[in-house]
Parts: C-alpha cells; sequence; structure tokens
C-alpha cells in the first residue's frame, strides 16, 4: 500500500518536470514538445534564435497550460554548453536532442567547411551537449536522454554519407552512454526517423506508405521512453527495410543506386 | 500541382499549392506567385478559395495570447474553430457567432464573414473580431479593426481573401455556464406558421428552421423550427464523441427525388406535433454533421452546389413561396434545405446577411440544376436579395452586382491597393470582382 502511494508521489513529481529538447525550431522537435506537454511536462525549448520559437511557445502555454521557456543555444559553440546547463534553475528530467543538418552532399564532398558543418551539427556538438547532461544524470542516478539520429546512420550510401557517416557515429556514441549509464539507471534512447514530412525533406518526392508524420515520430519517442525501449524507429517499417539494407552485401551494395 | 477541391467537390482545380507556416515565408511567397488566393480548410463550397496557386494557411494555427478577463483570444487565421472550442468550452467561453460547421479556420470565417444561429442578436463573425493583421500585395502587414485602417476591416470582412492574406486575429468569445443547450422544436404545418413562429420566438438566442423544401400546396413551407440557449448547469467537461465517416462517393442516383421525398417525410414525422423540448450537446445542436466524416460524399463524385440566397423582410413571405413552388415543380430536392430569420445588415462592403429570411438548399450537380438555379436567381434579385459568394460556384456576374450594390467601393479599393493584381479566385474572375 505504502509503495503504491510512493509511486503516485513520484508520478505526479515527474509530471510538472521539465523535458529539454534542443533544436527545438524542427518540426519533429514541435511535435515532440507539444507530445510531452499533452503529458503533462514543463519545456526548454533550446536552439538558435530562440526568439522564433516564441509564437509556438504561447500557443502550447496557452492551450496545455504548462510552463514553457525558450532558451538560446548554438549547439557549435561547444564552450557555451557548460554556462548554457548550469544555467537551468530546475535541471530537467529528460533531454531530447531533434539537431540536426540534412546539408549537401554534393558540396561536401568539393567544400570540407560544408563536411566539417556536418559533422559538428549531427554529431560533435550534441557529443559536447550530451557529456555534461550524462555527468550530471549519472551523479542524480535519474533521467533519460534521447538522441534522433538517422536510419541514414545504418549504411552509407552515395547521395547522403557525410551526413549518414555522422549520424552513425552519433548512434554509436549513443550506444556507448547507454551501456555507461545503465548502471546509475539512467535511460538512453536512440531513434532512427526514416523519411519523415518536414521542412527538411520538403520538395523530396517521398513515398507515401514510407514516410511518417512529426507527431507519429512524436508518439513514438514518448512511448519508447515511457516503455525504456533502446533503439526505435520510426516509422516502425523502416527498422525491417534497414535490417534488409544491412544484409546485402558489400560486393553487390557498391553497385547500386538506392 | 494537386487536385484542390471545396467542400462542394465542384469545380475540381489543379492547383499548385504551398502551405506556409512561417510570416517571413508567406511574404516571400508574394513575391513570387501572381494571383494567388488563400485556402484554409476547403470548406466553403464553391469556388472562392480556388485558384491556380493557392497558399494553404492551415498550418499557421498558434494560440497567441488569452486574455480570460475579456474572453479576447489572439489567435493565427489557420486554427480551427473546433481548436478553439477544444481550449474554451471546458473554461467556459465559446464562440460568439458560429457557423454550422466548427471545421472552418478563423481566417476563413473572417473571410467569408460566417454567420450562425444567432445572427438576429449577434450579428456576424466580424462583429466579434477585435482586431485582425492583414498581409498586403506591397508585403506590408497592417492591423485593422472598427477604428484603425476602417475601410481595409470593412473589406476584409466578407471580402472572400481578396484583400490580401489574414494573419492573426483577436476575437471575443462569450461565456457559457453549460455545453448543453436547452433546445425546443416547434413543428409548423405551412410557410405562414414558420414565419408565424420564428417571430414569436425572437428573443432565443439560437434559431433556425428545417424546412421541407418539396412539399407542395397547403403543406407547402412546413418546417422544424429548432431555438434555444446554453443551459445553465455548470456542467462544461469534455466529452468525446464518436464519429461516422462516409468512406466512398455514393453513386449519383442514390439522391434522386424519391429518396429525399422520403427522407423529408420522415425527417419531419418522427417529431411530435407543437412545441417540443429537448438537452442536447452543442455539439448536437450548432454541429450536427461534422458528426460524419466527409459527408459531402453522399452527393456523388460531380459534386453538389450550396444555393444560400437572402431576401429583404418585407418581401420575404412572398419571394419564399415563389421560390419554393418552384423548386417543388421541377423535382429537384434539397434534403438539407435551412430557414432562418436575420438581423440587421452591418456595414462590411461584401457581408452577405441583410434583415430578412434566407434559404439554403444542397443540389447534387446535374442536368437541369443550373438553368433551375438561374431561374432562382431572377426571383431573388426581383425581390431585392442576395446570394452567398461563400457557397457559390456558379451565378453570374450580374446577378452578384445587382446583389452587393457596394461592390464598386470594394473594386476602388482593390486597386488602390494593388489587391486585384496579386489576390484572385476562380469567383473573383467570373465575377469580376
Amino acid at each position: 500500500m505504502k509503495s503504491s502511494t510512493q509511486y503516485n508521489q513520484n508520478a505526479l513529481e515527474s509530471k510538472n518536470s521539465y523535458i529539454l529538447i534542443i533544436g527545438a525550431k524542427s518540426d519533429i522537435a514541435k511535435a515532440v514538445a507539444r507530445k510531452y506537454a499533452e503529458e503533462g511536462f514543463n519545456l526548454y525549448l533550446a536552439a538558435r534564435n530562440a526568439s522564433a520559437l516564441d509564437e509556438f511557445a504561447s500557443d502550447i502555454k496557452i492551450r496545455l497550460g504548462c510552463k514553457v521557456a525558450c532558451l538560446e543555444l548554438d549547439i557549435l559553440d561547444y564552450t557555451s554548453h557548460q554556462i548554457f546547463y548550469d544555467n537551468l534553475k530546475e535541471k530537467p528530467l529528460g533531454v531530447i536532442s531533434a539537431v540536426g543538418y540534412l546539408g549537401d552532399q554534393e558540396k561536401a564532398e568539393n567544400d570540407f567547411a560544408e563536411t566539417s558543418k556536418q559533422i559538428a551539427t549531427n554529431f560533435t556538438g550534441i557529443v559536447s551537449f550530451f557529456n555534461i547532461i550524462a555527468a550530471d544524470f549519472e551523479e542524480r542516478k535519474s533521467g533519460f536522454i534521447c538522441g534522433i539520429s538517422s536510419v541514414a546512420g545504418d549504411r552509407g550510401r552515395k547521395s547522403n554519407f557525410i551526413y549518414g557517416a555522422a549520424k552513425a557515429a552519433l548512434s554509436t556514441y549513443l550506444s556507448g552512454l547507454r551501456n555507461r549509464l545503465y548502471e546509475s539507471g539512467v535511460h538512453v534512447i536512440t531513434v532512427k526517423p526514416g523519411f519523415v514530412a518536414t521542412k527538411m525533406t520538403e520538395g523530396l518526392d517521398l513515398p507515401k506508405k514510407l514516410t511518417g508524420t512529426p507527431q507519429q515520430v512524436a508518439n513514438d519517442i514518448y512511448k519508447a521512453q515511457k516503455n525504456k525501449k533502446n533503439v526505435v524507429y520510426t516509422i516502425w517499417i523502416w527498422r525491417w527495410i534497414m535490417l534488409a539494407i544491412r544484409y546485402i552485401p558489400e560486393w553487390q551494395f557498391k553497385k547500386m543506386s538506392i | 500541382m494537386s487536385n484542390t477541391k471545396s467542400w462542394g467537390n465542384y469545380p475540381k482545380v489543379a492547383a499548385s499549392r504551398v502551405t506556409i507556416s512561417e510570416t517571413e515565408r508567406l511574404k516571400a511567397l508574394l513575391n513570387e506567385v501572381d494571383d494567388v488566393i488563400s485556402y484554409g480548410n476547403g470548406r466553403s463550397y464553391g469556388d472562392s478559395a480556388l485558384n491556380d496557386n493557392v497558399v494553404c494557411i492551415k498550418p499557421k494555427n498558434y494560440f497567441l495570447n488569452f486574455d480570460e478577463e475579456k474572453g479576447l483570444l489572439h489567435i493565427q487565421a489557420g486554427a480551427l474553430l473546433s481548436d478553439i472550442l477544444e481550449f474554451s468550452v471546458p473554461r467556459g467561453w465559446f464562440l460568439k457567432v458560429s457557423p454550422g460547421t466548427k471545421l472552418i479556420t478563423v481566417g476563413g470565417a473572417i473571410a467569408s464573414d460566417i454567420h450562425g444561429k444567432n445572427h438576429h442578436v449577434e450579428g456576424c463573425f466580424s462583429e466579434s473580431v477585435a482586431m485582425l493583421s492583414l498581409l498586403l500585395p506591397s508585403g506590408e502587414i497592417v492591423s485593422c479593426s472598427n477604428t484603425e485602417n476602417v475601410d481595409l476591416f470593412r473589406a476584409t470582412c466578407g471580402g472572400m481573401g481578396l484583400t490580401g492574406v489574414i494573419v492573426d486575429a483577436k476575437i471575443y468569445l462569450k461565456k457559457i455556464r453549460s455545453r448543453y443547450i436547452d433546445q425546443k422544436t416547434i413543428k409548423t404545418k405551412n410557410l405562414k406558421e414558420t414565419f408565424e413562429a420564428f417571430e414569436k420566438y425572437k428573443d432565443q438566442p439560437y434559431s433556425v428552421a428545417w424546412i421541407d423544401c418539396l412539399a407542395k400546396k397547403g403543406r407547402m413551407g412546413r418546417s422544424l423550427l429548432m431555438v434555444g440557449d446554453f443551459s445553465d448547469d455548470g456542467q462544461l467537461d469534455f466529452v468525446p464523441k464518436k464519429k461516422l465517416n462516409i468512406p466512398f462517393y455514393f453513386p449519383s442516383f442514390v439522391l434522386n427525388t424519391l429518396s429525399v421525398k422520403l427522407f423529408n417525410a420522415f425527417y419531419y414525422g418522427k417529431v411530435k406535433a407543437g412545441v417540443s423540448e429537448q438537452r442536447v450537446d452543442f455539439d448536437t445542436f450548432f454541429y450536427p454533421l461534422d458528426s460524419i466524416n466527409n459527408w459531402n460524399r453522399i452527393y456523388g463524385k460531380n459534386g453538389f452546389t450550396q444555393y444560400q440566397f437572402i431576401l429583404p423582410k418585407k418581401n420575404s413571405f412572398e419571394g419564399l413561396e415563389e421560390i419554393l413552388k418552384t423548386i417543388a415543380n421541377s423535382g429537384k430536392g434539397s434534403f438539407l434545405s435551412v430557414l432562418k430569420l436575420y438581423g440587421k445588415e452591418n456595414e462590411n462592403y461584401l457581408s452577405f446577411p441583410i434583415e430578412g429570411y434566407s434559404l439554403a438548399l444542397d443540389f447534387k450537380i446535374e442536368k437541369g440544376l443550373f438553368p433551375l438555379l438561374d431561374q432562382l436567381d431572377e426571383i431573388v434579385i426581383n425581390k431585392g436579395g442576395r446570394i452567398y459568394l461563400a457557397k457559390d460556384a456558379r451565378v453570374s456576374k450580374a446577378t452578384f452586382e445587382k446583389g452587393y450594390p457596394r461592390i464598386e467601393v470594394f473594386r476602388k479599393l482593390r486597386r488602390k491597393y494593388n489587391m486585384h493584381e496579386k489576390f484572385n479566385s476562380i469567383q473573383s474572375k467570373r465575377l469580376g470582382i
């Protein structure tokens, strides 16, 4: 009896906790923010030029009645990350990264600045930030960390392998982090979206049946976090598509255009 | 290019659609395309939101502020009225003016200056608008109200999107104490009784009549008048509802004179004679058809049109008699025929309501329909009435101009701001607006 009261108490506390979302201007991040607000959490929304999030934040505040703070964060300004985190009065229950930069593969091949930007945005910056979070959560022995990676990281393809390589590195990092934090009770989730209809993919001709909406991705993330899933593909069919793609022998794969 | 449709599924247009969610991108867009019209939730019936280029404003749907003291909501134009109600009803607020569907955008409500069952008390939607922001062809965003940029306000409310893109608005809500309506249904035997009932229940805030448009002779104009007001019981909790769906287009022969006659007889017959009382949820009272997804599919693939006109009060009885006779004789039945007594006209240049009776009729598109409607147009104009643009897909320029004497003021304003070179719909081109 006592333990169930205890549990309810914890559940109540967690509902008023903050979730920190970085890269919060993306469509997926916005859908995730709305989902967590609907579930009763408060939000820190961090991004570059965070004032662009003001209207979105007021919408969530008014309709869902939670607290929302928009915070300035440059993922490429590594030295600012610790200060950013120290400045959060109330530390978050969980951190979700939706930071991502698709970039231009062809440009990246000829211009190292572009390559470097893809790697730094999709990998280095997030690592810098998550290292700080991990240290704090490990000490507190609670919390969750969620990184949105990509199916593009599951195998390198000529159409976007710089982006893909950075995402592969992120997936590997998250896997290691999960391993490290397991004993502290901190859960790490790797999210691998396939095609998602967002601003980032606007104008691309995506197959309808394989393309998810930001809302679907957000629901999948929330469910995965609640059920302590480790790696989640969204929409679900991508787990099987990528399994098949990973099984194509390299001598065959190198000749293909997919 | 994708097939862009209005609620009537007529006409169908291959339009290039641009979806916008950020104001900056919207401004940039104006430099890229000419001849464009805003498109909300596609619930206007005809061609008023259709063109080769349409801007979908639905993603711009954020709530910007809610002043709970005044009941003043600041909201972006792409938000649906249903979004507002989901938020406001549990807090004890309702739209001051709502049409028969909540599945329209705020921008659409303003552009059509929609009205509802309480027009005789609260007027049009624009009368609840404290302020709106309008993106002009120049790329400038101006705020318009009854006291600021008054000419733009009067042109934009009811202006069918032809003055620019409505970006956001502040609207007043009204306090309610219940999500339920205490409703009275008055069964009348003919048109005279129907008119008398409207007059008798004039002080009821909400009133509308379903009329059997196929009844002839002594029964012509027989109706079910529904009147009511919000209950006082303090029940505001959200009650989720099941929805039906029409999964495919019905073959077009399903609706014919016989089936409509049967429906009408059944619908009229199941109600007790005289006056009966019911207590219904606001969704049932205001939005009966919203509970059936895709109900427009019952009219078949060829689509349908809603013919809605209004006549000045002094000519209403005569005019309606003549029109109902013409329809009954044509045998073309409309099984959703709605009659309502309206209050005073407002000062907007193209708003539809005038003081008098309005009748709305749904007809499936078929051979012989348009000649019948042309015939009805003539009666409407002779009696000093007009046609509702938000429903229309076929009226002639001459009929339109006779019904809307302030059109020249509107045209002049369009030229002054270069709106005629940027914002057009198929309807505006047809009518030379």
